[in-house]
């Protein structure tokens, strides 16, 4: 477990009594409950690793949290810096918008790659929508592609050819090129070598030490070692039905 | 101290309980929607589920049956487009609106240059001086990446992906603060809807555009729309961000739809 658990501050995400169900209309209203009386809370300068076998919630969990996934209950608060204080389940979509573009961080699992569209392009995206102009926007971009050892002629071609690693790192480069609040993290290492795994680990561990509440979601034994300051299992009812 | 989401602004548009009735059947009915600044909304549904009569009817080319849309004017003022006389009502959308129809040559002039195609638009305005007219045009041309050197050249000799760009560029030229676009990339190739994707996307970025996009398709919606609305017999279904109606959707008929697409 990291040691590193100084700066622990104050509350960032507060979820209680969250609750998670699919209703499959077309397979006979067929209700599948993912999540139920979920409650967590993570601080600013903490990592929180997910753990809990496939299939459990943690990645309904992250999306949740980064409004991909509707909650069919209870309440998920963020506390940002400046005291503002947003409840996430019933903020309006526009809002949640913003929000997204400045203060919830989210590596998914894949790339959406975006036809056409470079990938120094891909990362610099993020700042311009934060009103950074181009040119800092791209620079900033180029240092953390090559900080995280994307070939250097391939920041040009958009990532759709890419390998799943180098479509990884710039999926983690458009997120961690920016400063957040609070990052969700699903499997961010998963498909990289041990080299680039390093890169990604400091990346973590710079933006923890800078402030970021982190929540991940990581089966490598050895990442999650180096990153989670605490571990918090997730288990869904079905898989406690299955085992009671 | 970072403002991470700034003070609520007024919506630029909205619609209340808007309705277009043909006799008995109703292909747009009690449509509530609100546009906020710089914002893009996408409305989905399939053929016949009234979107086009939506956006026709909001952008006042088939009348109302009832309803209100109330539109923040470039002065500030709130305005019911529905309620105003046709004269100002066609000024005000001329002046601040633009529609992009989803065939190219039903906007464009099509014997006329490409060059007076945009400029058309900035004379109807007031602009009269010829040399910054072309000027303008010559920059429309680049900004929807098409060669200067066919800026004399008649839209009938442009390939179907061109004339869209085109038009794009006709109806931009003029900086309309609300955009309508219908089917924008339809019936195109789809290297070519690509392109105009893109274009699309950085246009709506540079100059901060609010627009409704109506789509049947919805790898459109997924790139361009921050918010999507599903249509189905005239009625909004569900609503949400993007992703999240998309991901998850709630309504048994865009699940449905969702799941009938190969891959979004």
């Amino acid at each position: 477990m990291n040691a590193q658990l100084s700066a622990v501050g104050r509350p960032v995400l507060t979820i209680a009594g969250l609750a998670k169900h699919f209703d499959l209309h077309l397979q006979q209203g067929v209700r599948l409950p993912v999540l139920e009386d979920f409650a967590l809370q993570v601080r600013s300068g903490e990592s929180v690793v997910l753990d809990g076998p496939s299939g459990a919630g943690k990645s309904t969990l992250l999306r949740l949290i980064y409004g991909d996934y509707l909650a069919s209950g209870g309440a998920i608060v963020l506390s940002l810096p400046n005291g503002q204080r947003h409840d996430l389940l019933s903020l309006p979509a526009r809002q949640r918008l913003l929000l997204r573009r400045r203060a919830i961080g989210y590596v998914s699992q894949f790339l959406r790659v975006i036809p056409r569209v470079s990938c120094e392009a891909v990362v610099a995206e993020t700042l311009l929508l934060r009103g950074v102009l181009p040119d800092e926007a791209t620079e900033r971009a180029r240092a953390l592609l090559e900080r995280l050892h994307i070939p250097r002629r391939l920041w040009s071609v958009p990532p759709a050819t890419f390998s799943g690693g180098e479509q990884q790192r710039v999926n983690i480069a458009r997120v961690f090129v920016a400063d957040w609040p609070l990052l969700l993290l699903d499997e961010p290492t998963a498909s990289l070598d041990g080299a680039n795994r390093a890169s990604v680990v400091e990346l973590i561990e710079e933006a923890r030490a800078a402030g970021s509440a982190i929540l991940a979601v990581l089966h490598d034994q050895e990442t999650r070692e180096q990153v989670a300051t605490r571990l918090v299992t997730v288990r869904s009812p079905l898989q406690r039905e299955a085992m009671a | 101290m970072t403002d991470f989401v700034p003070t609520e602004t007024e919506p630029l548009l909205e619609v209340h309980g808007l309705t277009r009735r043909f006799g008995a059947l109703a292909a747009c009915d009690r449509v509530d929607l609100s546009l906020w600044p710089g914002e893009v909304l996408g409305i989905v549904g399939e053929s016949g589920s009234g979107k086009t009569t939506l956006l026709e009817t909001i952008g006042g080319r088939q009348p109302a049956t009832a309803g209100q849309i109330l539109y923040r004017t470039a002065g500030g003022a709130a305005v019911d487009i529905l309620a105003l006389p046709e004269i100002d009502r066609r000024r005000l959308l001329r002046d601040e609106w633009g529609y992009v129809q989803q065939h190219a040559h039903r906007a464009l002039r099509m014997g006329v240059s490409a060059g007076a195609n945009i400029g058309e638009p900035l004379m109807a305005g007031g602009a009269r001086r010829y040399a910054a007219i072309r000027g303008t045009a010559l920059d429309w041309l680049r900004q929807v990446e098409i060669d200067a050197e066919r800026v004399d050249d008649p839209p009938k000799q442009f390939s179907g992906g061109m004339r869209q760009r085109l038009q794009l560029a006709r109806t931009l030229v003029t900086h309309p603060r609300l955009v309508l676009m219908d089917e924008p990339t339809g019936g195109l190739d789809v290297s070519v809807q690509a392109r105009l994707l893109d274009l699309l996307r950085r246009l709506v970025r540079e100059h901060g555009l609010s627009a409704i996009v109506v789509t049947h398709d919805f790898g459109v919606a997924r790139l361009l729309a921050d918010r999507l609305m599903v249509m189905r017999r005239g009625r909004i279904v569900e609503e949400g961000l993007t992703d999240q109606l998309l991901d998850d959707p709630q309504h048994p008929y865009t699940q449905l739809l969702v799941s009938s697409v190969l891959s979004v």
